[in-house]
Parts: structure tokens; sequence; C-alpha cells
């Protein structure tokens, strides 16, 4: 098993996806609510609720994880929150975190033209922002 | 003139904001300022003889002690200045940590200069103190307790045994409230009837205790040792003296509705016997669901009570009584789960409270079976209670140990029953509730760490499928049961609310009764006389709630029993020069202390200062400043204001 050390680093990146997110995610109690309720969660690798923790504890490993280009951004997990947070949102400020980059997962120029024109404006947007593939 | 001042470090509540130093250095270039000491703990016995000693010693004859709120400290001090000789009038507390320190943690140098400003207000109000004199009022031995649950019964039957007398109100036809429901209590599971029933009886054969059942409030007025209480009395329409409980009203009456007893799952008649261990034991007549009220509509009940019980023409009956103090113990409701839509409460029938797993397993224990519990048994934590989408941010308290007891003793009457308890966090804080808990483990009981998500039911089996994360293995379970019980939380009653609204009572969030102090005054509320206690001051357990039944009586007993009390002689006065007698103060008065009166042909505001309360709403009122109030004077609030704006006093 791999220790755990947690650093000054930690509550920082806590500070600055609490900051993206404009939420207070260390006040989700780990219920598990946003978990059950989320309809990708069979296709991610951690559970809403588990990248919640990561966050916590400002892990920044959660960055390799894939649940957050998973979320649908349904709001499930949002609306049922018992404590009123917007998981939804966390998901969001993880992806703003690479968007941040430039980091494209799709290079939009080599899609070929005829695909480019045929494709809605919307699924270009996610495809580059959202690597779900 | 000689005005100490003493500024208290409150073991770094304050000091670790205020600059102490500061604020005495300040204080020091007051007028009339003699002496200015600091203490880590000015409320501690060796500061406080510190104090009288300083009085007598350097002569002071005003004392500032910028401290904590004077709802916390005020007495303590006033007992300090008085036990050196001063009136207790001359000492003005500056409350430099909950309006300062406190909201202020993260500014120290905006706080220290607020304290100063504080400090600075009180020095100029105590130099206009006068020296009061402590006034005493009689006082009698009545008492109201305010509903019949167990927290009612304990205080009343406390009262009535210590010699006070007692009228217990209750509007519902028995008294008992939630307990009489239960099946067993934990963490000791004795049975709730069996240890309830006693106290019940012995309510009605307590000489000193007036029981009114069926009874509501309908108005109080007046204050501490002078409340006039208006109650009204609904028919019953049986004679509780003539009844012998023999049962053959109910087997004629042809009306069937639900038992709101049993929580509705059985039915009733419309002449009924409240519950099994009913006090007083007598038959009800519900006129909502009666067929009529006349022999010509149906007069069955009537023709088969052999006692001549019955009277169809009862009225509501208006009772006056005055009384001393009163103690509110109201109680609570359970949530309403149809509140909370996700568990799908109303739509299933294998979906049900843990009230109505109370009723089913006490009717089983007597012998009758409902309705089939199952062999699959779930049960959802936290079911209105921590939740902000249905707006209870509080914790319940009880409903991790109901549900620890209800799912041990489903799971022992029958081991081969698969229990489970889905909870966000397991609070096992009582005596002999972590020891509880560890037996219902034991028994097999499988407690899994996760806020139910959802609920369905097959259309077809009508088994309940949820689907949760188990937080401990982040595993997403679906599973199906037989029977999902929902873990209510508790909320304040409606009779609470209506009681709170009738004596002006402060409520806290959630609505449920606040306290005068969460530490030192648990019971007292803020309203002179008026205590409060059980599940309307907030959710609670049997055993806490009986504790401050008795604390409720006890504090009560406190005020009554030297048949005198110690009022502050705040009260109004009126500056006969300046009054034109215009009335306004005596339309404002709450307590009907002011009357206008002819003085040499002149029309003149008069306060019976017995009666006054020193509330200010009359000085507040009178448009020509010709009412005053002790220790709160006109010229004293212009100097402090003036204080506070850094104006020259
Ligand atoms: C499912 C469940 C299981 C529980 N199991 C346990 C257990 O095992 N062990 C345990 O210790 N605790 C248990 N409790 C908690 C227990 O029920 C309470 O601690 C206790 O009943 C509180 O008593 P009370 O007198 O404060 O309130 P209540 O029982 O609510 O009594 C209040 C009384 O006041 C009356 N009233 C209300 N308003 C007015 C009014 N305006 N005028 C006149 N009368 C009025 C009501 O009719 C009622 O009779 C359980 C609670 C629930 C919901």
């Amino acid at each position: 098993m791999k220790k755990l050390i947690i650093t000054s680093e930690n509550v920082k990146f806590l500070q600055k996806i609490n900051e993206l997110a404009d939420q207070d995610i260390t006040l989700c109690e780990q219920c598990g609510t946003c978990s059950a309720s989320c309809p990708m969660v069979a296709e991610m690798d951690i559970t809403p609720s588990q990248l919640m923790r990561m966050v916590q504890l400002g892990l920044k490993e959660v960055m390799e994880t894939k649940a957050m280009w998973v979320c649908a951004s349904c709001y499930t997990c949002t609306v049922r929150c018992p404590r009123g947070l917007d998981v939804a949102k966390v998901a969001e400020a993880l992806r703003q975190v690479y968007l941040r980059k430039a980091l494209d997962y799709i290079e939009i120029k080599k899609i070929p033209k005829y695909e480019f024109v045929s494709l809605p404006q919307i699924a270009i947007v996610s495809a580059c922002r959202k690597f779900t593939g | 003139m000689k005005i100490g001042v003493y500024v208290c470090h409150c073991g770094g509540n304050i000091s670790e904001v205020v600059d102490i130093k500061k604020v005495m250095e300040f204080a020091e270039q007051q007028g009339d300022v003699a002496l200015v000491k600091d203490h880590a703990h000015m409320c501690s016995d060796v500061a406080r003889k510190m104090l009288v000693d300083d009085i007598k010693e350097y002569g002071l004859d005003k004392v500032v002690i910028a401290a904590c709120s004077p709802q916390f400290h005020g007495r303590t001090f006033m007992g300090t200045v008085e036990k050196a000789g001063l009136s207790p009038y001359v000492m003005e507390m500056a409350n430099i940590r909950e309006q300062c320190s406190w909201p202020h943690y993260y500014q120290p140098e905006l706080a220290t200069k607020k304290a100063k400003d504080i400090v600075k207000m009180a020095i100029v109000k105590a130099r206009l103190d006068e020296p009061l004199e402590k006034k005493t009022s009689p006082i009698g031995k009545r008492v109201l307790v305010i509903g019949a649950g167990i927290a009612g019964i304990q205080a009343a039957l406390d009262l009535g045994d210590a010699g006070f007398k007692v009228y217990l109100v209750e509007k519902e036809p028995s008294i008992g409230g939630k307990m009489a429901k239960l099946s067993r209590t934990f963490p000791t599971e004795d049975c709730a009837a069996c240890i309830l029933s006693p106290k019940m009886a012995d309510v009605p054969a307590n000489p000193n205790i007036e029981l009114l059942t069926n009874t509501e409030i309908e108005s109080i007025s007046g204050f501490l040792g002078n409340y006039d209480v208006v109650a009204v009395r609904k028919p019953r329409y049986v004679d509780i003296t003539k009844c012998t409980a023999c049962d053959k009203c109910a087997e004629a009456c042809p009306v069937v509705v639900p038992n709101e007893f049993d929580e509705g799952l059985s039915s009733r008649k419309a002449i009924y016997l409240p519950n099994p261990i009913a006090v007083p034991h007598a038959y009800v007549l519900d006129d909502k669901s009666c067929l009529g009220l006349f022999p010509l509509a149906c007069s069955k009940c009537y023709d088969v009570c052999d006692a001549g019980a019955i009277n169809y023409d009862e009225k509501p009956e208006r009772i006056n009584f005055t009384v001393d103090t009163i103690i509110v113990a109201t109680g609570y409701e359970i949530f309403d789960p149809r509140k909370k839509k996700v568990y799908e409460f109303a739509k299933s029938k294998n979906v049900l409270t843990a009230l109505d797993l109370e009723r089913l397993i006490s009717l089983e224990a007597e012998g009758t079976v409902l309705r089939p519990i199952g062999r699959r048994i779930a049960f959802i934590q936290c079911v209105g209670s921590r939740d902000e989408l249905v707006g209870n941010e509080y914790c319940s308290r009880i409903c991790c140990m109901y549900a620890t007891k209800l799912s041990q003793l489903l799971k022992r009457a029958d081991p081969k029953r698969d229990v489970y308890v889905f909870y966000v966090d397991l609070r096992a804080f009582g005596k002999g509730f972590e020891e509880y808990y560890k037996r219902a483990q034991r028994t097999g009981v499988k407690f899994i760490r996760g806020r139910v998500a959802e609920l369905h039911e097959d259309s077809h089996t009508h088994k309940v499928r949820l689907k949760v994360e188990d937080t401990l293995t982040r595993e997403i379970i679906e599973s199906e049961f037989d029977l999902v019980i929902l873990s209510v939380g508790l909320r304040p009653s409606e009779g609470t609310t209506k009681i709170a609204d009738t004596l002006r009572l402060i409520k806290s969030p959630g609505g449920w009764l606040q306290e005068a102090h969460p530490k030192f005054r648990p019971v007292d509320t803020l309203a002179d006389g008026v205590f409060i206690c059980g599940c309307a001051q907030g959710p609670k357990d049997i055993p806490d709630t009986v504790a401050q039944a008795s604390a409720a009586a006890a504090r009560a007993i406190r005020l009554m029993n030297k048949g005198e009390y110690e009022v502050d002689p705040i009260t109004a006065f009126v500056d006969e020069k300046l009054c034109s007698g215009c009335g306004i103060c005596a339309g404002v008065c709450p307590y009907e202390a002011i009357t206008i009166e002819l003085k040499d042909g002149k029309r003149i505001s008069r306060v019976n200062e017995v009666v006054c309360q020193g509330c200010g709403a009359c000085v507040a009122s009178c448009p020509s400043g010709a009412q005053q109030q002790r220790w709160f004077m006109t010229s004293q609030l212009h100097a402090m204001l003036s204080a506070a704006l850094g104006e020259e006093v």
C-alpha cells in the first residue's frame, strides 16, 4: 500500500479547486448519494464521492482519473446532494484545470472537413473538452 | 467618582484577538477611572475576591467589567459588587467577547479599536448609574405544564410530589405522547408501555395535579408570578367519571376510520379508546367522523352505554386559571417522508416509517399481526435529518439508536432475516449506546455506510429496490428488499410552534424552542418563569427528556419556593413635568402596568412598578420623553451613543 503524505501542497490543490468550483468541498460528508445517483458511474474508474474525497485530501492523482471526463453533466448529483454542494461543478473545475492549459483532446484541424460540417457544434466542443473516448 | 475597569482575557478567548494592554491604556485615560486591571479569568474566584478587595481598598463607586456578555456573567459580577457593599446596578459589563473578539477573530486591530469603544460606552454609562436597590415580589406555587408526553408527565409528577399545584394540559384525549407508541426502548429494551403506564397512572392519582386532557391553550397573558391562562376543553361526549371502558359503544359504532395511534395501519371506530394504556382510561367520541351528534342520525353508542356516560350535547368549555410559572413540554412530530420525493414513500406499501414499525412490533407482541414484515429488511437513516434539501440541517440524534434497536429486534425475532442499516454516520453517543450498537452487530445486523440515493418499487413483485454506494468500498449496491424502513427525523410539533407564538418564545434554527443559555441555562427561556423540556427544545431520547423535565421542575421550584423572588428595579417611571397624559404609553404596555390618572386637574401617566417588567416599550413610544427607564435612562443611552460616535462626553 502506498503511504499517503499530506503536505501544505495538498491544501493548495484543494483551495484551487474550491476556487474554480466556487464550492467548499471540505463540507462533503462522504454519504455517497452522488455516486449512487450517477447514471454514468458504471463507466467510471472512481466514483463521484471518491472524486470529492480525493479533492478534499488534495490528492493531485485525481487529475489522472477518468471520472471527470465520463461525467455527463446531468446534475443529478448536484440536485441530490444533502449538503447542497454542486458536485457536477467540482468535476467541471477539474476539467477546467486541463482546459486552462489549453490542452484539447482532439485536434480540430485533423477532423476531415466533411465530417466537421456534419458534426453538431456542441459535439465538437464537448469532444475537445471532455475526452470520453 | 472612582470607576474601576477590569479587562478579562477569558483564557485567550479575548486576549488572542484583542490587545488587552492597549485597551487598558485607553481605559486609564478616561475621566473618573481610578483603577484599571486585567485578569486571565475575571469570573474566577480569585479575580472576584480581588474585585471585592479593590472596591473596599480604593473606595471604588462604579465598576466596569470588560469581558463576556452580561447574559452570561452579568449576574455573577452583580453579586460580586454587592458583596463589596455596592449596589449591583453600578456594575456595567463591556461585552468584548461575543460582540468583539469572537466575530472579529480575523481583524485583531479593528477588534482592539472596537473593544476600546465598547469599554468607553460602558464607562460613560457607569458614570450615570444610580445605586438602585433590588425589589422583591410575592410569588405563589402554581405551575402550568403544557403537553403530557413523558416530559410533561415527569415535570408534573416532580412538582406535584414537591407540593406544588400543577395544571397539566394535554391536547389529546390521553396523556403519554409518542413514547406510548414505542415497542421497546434503547439501550435497555424495556417495554415502553410497561415503564410508561405506571407513570401515566400516577398523574390522576396525584392530589396536586389537575389533569386537563382534550384541552388546548387559547391564550396566556401576564408575567412571572401572575400568568393568566385561558384553556379550552374540547367536547369528549363521554363522561370520564362514568365510562367503564367496556367497549360496547365501539362494538355498536358503524363508523370505521384509520387509527392514528397505530399510524393509520389499523382502524378504529368513531367512538374509541385512545390507546390500550390510555389515561384517563375512558372512551372518546370523534365528532369529525361520527355520523351525527343527535339520536336521529345514529345513537347506537348512546343506546348501548349502560353507564349512561355518553352526552351528545357537550360543548367546548372555557377554563380560566392563574399560575406563577410555566413549563412547555409540547414535544415533536416525525418528519413527513413524502417531502423526500426520491424515497417514494407514498407509492409503496412496503416502505414504512420507523414509527410504523414501532407499532407493528408492539402489536405483534400483543398478539396482533397487521401485516408480514418479510425476510429482507433495509433501514434508511437520516430521512429528513442532516439534509439541506428538505431544509433540516440538524441531526435528529435518536434515529441511529432506534434503528439499532428495531433492526436487532427484527433479527432476533427471526435470525434467518437479512437486516441492513444504511447510515451516513453512526452516532452512538449516549451511555451504553456503543455497547448496544456492538450487540446489534453481534446479532448479525449489517451496517453499511452510505446514504440511499433512490428507491423503486417493482410493479409486479412489490419488492423495493434501492441504490446506494458503500462508501467504504466504493461499490454501488443495487438490492431488493421486502420492506424498507425510513428512519425519519424529528421536527417541532405543531403544538410547539403554536405555544412558541402564544408565549413569544424565541426559536432556534429548525424551529425548536431556544434555551436561555446552551450550557448554563439549558431549560430556562428568556421569558421569566417559562421553562422548556423534552423534544420541544430539540430532538432527544427518553433519558435526556426525563432529565430535562426534572431539571425544568427544579428550576421552577427554585423560583417559587421562597414565596417571593428578587426582581430588578429596572422599571419605568414618569417625569410628571413633561407628561401630557396622552396615553400612548398605556396603549403599548403589554403588562397593563400603566394607567392615566387625574392629578391636580391634569392627566398624568402612572406606572405600577410592581407590575412593570421593564420592557421599555413605553419609553420608546413617549413623544415628550417623560417616560424613563431606570438603568437605561435616556441620558445614559445618549452618552453611550456619543461615546460610540467619538464625541466628547
Ligand atoms: C421511531 C422512534 C423510536 C424511538 N425510540 C426510542 C427509544 O427506544 N428510546 C428512547 O429513549 N427514545 C426513543 N424515541 C424518542 C422518544 O419518543 C422521545 O424522546 C420522547 O417521546 C419525547 O417526549 P416528549 O414528552 O418531549 O414529547 P412527545 O412525546 O411528543 O409529547 C408531547 C406531548 O405534548 C402534547 N402537545 C403538543 N402540543 C401541545 C399543545 N399546544 N397543547 C397541549 N398539548 C400539546 C402532545 O399531544 C404530546 O402528548 C423514539 C422516537 C421515535 C420517533
